[in-house]
């Protein structure tokens, strides 16, 4: 039996943490949206310019977290460039941590939490216009994004940030 | 994934300052010459064998004992080698307490306790121990009024650090153990003090703690040994095993690690007080110089002669501190931090948010732990690349 805790980081990582691709806000973006919080050291924003055929034209993002949260953030961006939404939407978080080369599971929530922060972009972008491919109702990873606010509203009562 | 390619990606920085002292740390040269002649040359037998390697061993084991005992101004009797600090800590709460169990079942460790004294503790209450957890103040303090509160006759056994391995807070133990004792002559009190050795005064003749934890490592010594020592107090071991020299600990004693803590210790306290000020004052630059350039940040833990000569903390606003980590390692300077994303369990630091840090202010804390090595050159270095590492880190953040 190992007991080894694995190394948080790949080379992919600390690669995408030095040289973020796709950072920084899109101030008229067509589609944004925030995930998680400050009181559990992670948030992430995703900001999406659509184009024809809903497809995304530019990706963007922000993040406050560990290295990677960022290098997360960043991967996703560059994997949902050029797809529909609902391509993007179709994006699992453990494909996230695959192109970072895996996370150990202590760090898996930051893939998640950025495919949370995309897709509540991308139902937030068709409100009540809402296609059919796209489920009524939130799927795990919105849930788990939601539910790691919640619970810090409940703890310290403070609005989150979404 | 391999961790050479991700030391590849990382490179090798041209320049490097090595403020990670609390966690591990780098060894001076005299140290490492004094440990080698122990692995073939003389003392490598087993200290309590009766051949000649065996007796060389066992006069390492002597003498380092007379030099700690010197220092602290108690008995080289009471001096018991063990493998970590976090031995020395397990075997001081879990070992008193199943020794004297008939004598009372409360507990009382500060809330801000090394995880190697709070867990061994909470790990007692299978047992039909009651772990009490004293509050500190913001900066860290464990006030004696808040304590005499706590003791009562059924208190076994206290335990408060001396100095806080995270904030530098410097304990008035005098009036903690006199409080303690006050209120209940037969409580055990034992005190953490690895990172107060060499750093503050400690003179067992006028302060009646009856158990100590020294680590080496903590004072540039290697790492793998430790000492706790153990006064008129009953402690049962809680490994079991061969012979030893000594019968709290089985095994054979790691002798030259031990060799290397004896040099450390003379290092250490030859000329200690100008040392102490010589580290303070890089401690100051380095907190006034951060704290001037950087903006909406905080030194957490006292200031001044109350604080370890040693410690920075500093909690960072808007800035996650694993990914500071991170990005100061890419720039040659290596720290850690109090944030969840640092910790196996994911939980900010316990210490941050006994005094009162809300937890994005105890993930955004880095702890830099200096070493009387340093240059005052380099404390300008690091506060320029800590500038610099925030400022990016925030230009990322959308907070």
């Amino acid at each position: 039996m190992s007991t080894r805790v694995p190394l948080p980081y790949t080379p992919k990582v600390l690669e995408l943490f030095r040289n973020p691709r796709n950072l920084g806000r899109i101030d008229d973006a067509d589609a944004f949206a925030q995930a998680g919080s400050p009181a559990c050291g992670d948030v992430i924003s995703i900001y999406l310019r659509i184009g024809e055929g809903d497809v995304i034209e530019e990706a963007r993002f922000e993040s406050y977290g560990c290295a990677a949260n960022i290098a997360a953030a960043s991967i996703l961006t560059e994997m949902v460039k050029g797809k529909t939404l609902r391509e993007a939407w179709s994006v699992e978080w453990k494909e996230v941590a695959d192109e970072l080369g895996g996370l150990p599971p202590v760090k898996r929530h930051c893939s998640i939490l950025a495919v949370g922060a995309l897709r509540r972009a991308i139902r937030r972008y068709y409100g009540e216009r809402r296609p059919d491919w796209l489920p009524e109702s939130l799927t795990s990873v919105e849930k788990q994004a939601l539910e790691e606010e919640e619970m810090i509203e409940r703890l310290y009562g403070r609005g989150t940030l979404r | 994934m391999s961790v050479r390619d991700l030391l590849r990606v990382h490179g090798k920085p041209t320049r490097e300052v090595y403020l990670d002292n609390e966690n591990s740390g780098w060894v001076p040269k005299e140290v490492v010459e004094a440990m080698l002649p122990y692995f073939n040359s003389i003392g490598y037998g087993h200290p309590s064998i009766t051949n000649r390697p065996g007796w060389e061993a066992f006069e390492v084991l002597e003498e380092t004992s007379e030099l700690i005992a010197e220092t602290l101004r108690g008995d080289k009797e009471d001096v018991n080698f063990v493998h970590s600090g976090t031995e020395a800590n397990n075997l001081a709460i879990v070992g008193s307490a199943k020794a004297n169990r008939g004598k009372g079942r409360k507990i009382i460790v500060s809330d801000i306790e090394h995880y190697s004294v709070l867990l061994p503790a909470i790990s007692l209450e299978e047992l039909g121990f009651k772990v009490v957890r004293a509050p500190v103040d913001e900066r860290g303090f464990v006030l004696a009024d808040v304590l005499s509160e706590l003791v009562d006759r059924e208190t076994l056994l206290v335990s408060v650090g001396m100095v806080n391995h995270e904030i530098g807070t410097i304990q008035r133990m005098r009036e903690l153990v006199e409080t303690v004792k006050d209120r209940n002559p037969n409580a055990i009190f034992h005190t953490d003090a690895c990172d107060a050795y060499a750093r503050v005064p400690i003179d067992l003749s006028r302060l009646d703690v009856d158990m100590l934890t020294l680590s080496s490592h903590k004072i540039l010594g290697p790492k793998g040994a430790a000492v706790l020592y153990v006064r008129e107090v009953e402690v049962q071991p809680i490994l079991r095993g061969a012979l030893s020299s000594q019968t709290l600990w089985p095994g054979v004693e790691n002798v030259p690690a031990i060799a290397g803590f004896r040099k450390a210790i003379e290092l250490a306290f030859n000329d200690l007080e100008e040392k102490v000020e010589r580290m303070a004052s890089l401690r100051d630059f380095l907190i006034d110089s951060i704290t001037s350039s950087v903006s909406d940040c905080m030194l957490n833990g006292p200031s001044g002669r109350e604080r370890a000569p040693d410690n920075v903390n500093i909690s960072f606003l808007r800035v996650e501190g694993e990914a500071l980590t991170v990005e100061l390692s890419m720039r040659g300077v290596y720290v850690s931090s109090g944030s969840a994303c640092t910790s196996r369990i994911l939980e900010p630091s316990h210490v941050m948010l006994a005094i009162g840090r809300k937890h994005e202010e105890a993930h955004g804390s880095l702890l830099l732990k200096l070493t009387r090595y340093h240059e005052l050159e380099e404390m300008r270095y690091v506060s320029e690349q800590v500038r610099e590492s925030v400022e990016r880190l925030r230009s990322i953040s959308p907070l």
